[in-house]
């Protein structure tokens, strides 16, 4: 075997394995969310709403683990000389992209890597999600045949390369000190206030491994992420387009992972009904995870590829995790976020609505070859 | 010798583009890329293509990589 497919598949077995630790009870009490050990767009999504960019308290909490892969990412680039400031590559219609990519993660209820840790975890829900995201990536590729390309990135200043990592470190900073800005924002009805920065006293937000053990997790993620280049939506893509499984062995690597730490840990429970932080709606997972199988290959990778690009030095792919920020905070605000109730209606116009437009963004940006 | 200016496009387009070239069989290809792992792509289509990789140049100045593909003689 490569040097290569060796680091993709142990990258991915790690990712698997913490995980599954994130999970269990190996440092105090409380732990990450049921089947939740990473979930990219849930945990920006709770980063958005412990700014007060959204007012869902249950899902408010600066989670360590975002701003651990970043800055994974970013020391792993210096380290290996591949940190590299550039953008101009339709900065404007990655943010919308992100955006949508969100939409679809929320109506769902997780990112590609959720996915694969919900299947791991015995939700069948997870597999219905899988075919929608093939679905998603398939209607990608035909865009990618017929010529569909977002532009070239330039080299730029170094500077800007560093300001998401910068935004990141202050967030840290944040997270560590859990400031008041503002004691009046929100008073609770037993007489405490929960104001900005905001974290979540019940629901996923309240559910989090402690903030050292998060931190440390993502690091290690952010940094395997970016010598492997493990990408979600890279390893169907690639299976498809150039019949090459090389990013998808990461992906598999990820679930029998997972799945077996799930089994040690007693936590697989096969089924569709009752599954932690998850609904039963077939057609609206399928519909929301091809959203996000679509954004992810206009985008060039998954929610995960996209911090990790952020983080070494890429700011068209910080433009789209700032995207997908943006749309956590408008879904929530909004109601088109799913809950374990089931989809909005708000959330199955959006997902549509998605399609269409990530369709017709592959459209309008084909190039004449 | 055909050369394939694929810098600073996203995945996986400068392999959509080698793998282009390369059906046209020619004997060598240039393709210029800016990241590392647009290196380690394009090398591992090429190779399964019956192409190897005869050298990797990196422009540290302008920041690229120009990788040299060559048809392996059966």
């Amino acid at each position: 075997m490569r040097k290569e497919s060796i680091v993709v598949i142990l990258s991915g077995g790690i990712v698997g394995l913490l995980s599954v630790l994130l999970t269990v009870k190996i440092f105090g009490d409380n732990t990450n969310p049921p089947n939740m050990g990473f979930c990219i767009a849930c945990f920006e999504r709770d980063t958005a709403g412990a700014l007060g960019l959204h007012r869902a308290e249950p899902v408010q909490y600066i989670r360590p683990e975002i701003l651990g892969i970043i800055i994974g990412a970013l020391i792993a680039s210096l380290l290996l000389r591949e940190f590299r400031s550039e953008g101009g590559s339709s900065p404007v219609l990655r943010f919308l992209l992100g955006m949508f990519v969100m939409f679809g993660a929320l109506v769902f209820l997780g990112c590609p890597l959720r996915m694969v840790l919900r299947i791991a975890g015995g939700d069948l829900n997870g597999l219905i999600a899988l075919c929608g995201f093939i679905a998603g990536v398939l209607v990608g590729v035909l865009l990618l045949k017929a010529g569909f390309n977002l532009g070239r990135a330039y080299p730029l200043k170094t500077i800007n390369g560093w300001i998401l990592p910068a935004i990141i470190i202050v967030l840290l900073i944040l997270a560590i000190t859990v400031p008041v800005f503002n004691p009046k924002a929100s008073a609770l009805p037993d007489g405490r206030t929960n104001s900005p920065i905001f974290s979540s006293i019940k629901g996923p937000g309240s559910q989090h491994a402690p903030l050292l053990f998060s931190l440390i997790a993502g690091i290690v993620v952010g940094v395997l992420a970016q010598r492997s280049r493990l990408c979600f939506a890279g390893g169907v893509r690639d299976t498809i387009l150039i019949r090459d499984i090389h990013l998808l062995s990461g992906f598999i690597a990820v679930f029998a992972v997972a799945f077996f730490g799930n089994l040690i840990a007693g936590k697989v429970k096969f089924g569709f009904e009752g599954q932690p932080i998850a609904h039963t709606e077939h057609l609206w997972n399928f519909v929301g995870m091809a959203l996000v199988g679509l954004g992810s290959v206009l985008l060039g990778g998954c929610p995960l590829r996209q911090l990790v690009l952020a983080g070494r030095g890429n700011t068209d792919s910080s433009l789209a995790v700032l995207g997908m920020v943006a749309g956590a905070a408008f879904a929530h605000n909004l109601n088109f976020a799913s809950s374990p109730q089931g989809t909005t209606d708000w959330g199955r116009a959006i997902a549509i609505t998605g399609i269409v437009v990530c369709v017709l963004i592959g459209l309008l940006n084909r190039e004449k070859s | 010798m055909i050369e394939i200016d694929a810098r600073g496009l996203s995945c996986p387009i400068p392999v959509l583009q080698t793998k282009k070239a390369l059906e046209k069989n020619p004997t060598e290809v240039t393709v210029l890329v800016s990241a590392k792992v647009q290196v380690e792509n394009v090398t591992r289509m090429a190779r399964s293509k019956n192409y190897e990789v005869k050298s990797v140049e990196e422009d540290k100045k302008e920041g690229f990589f120009k990788i040299h593909l060559a048809r392996k003689s059966k």
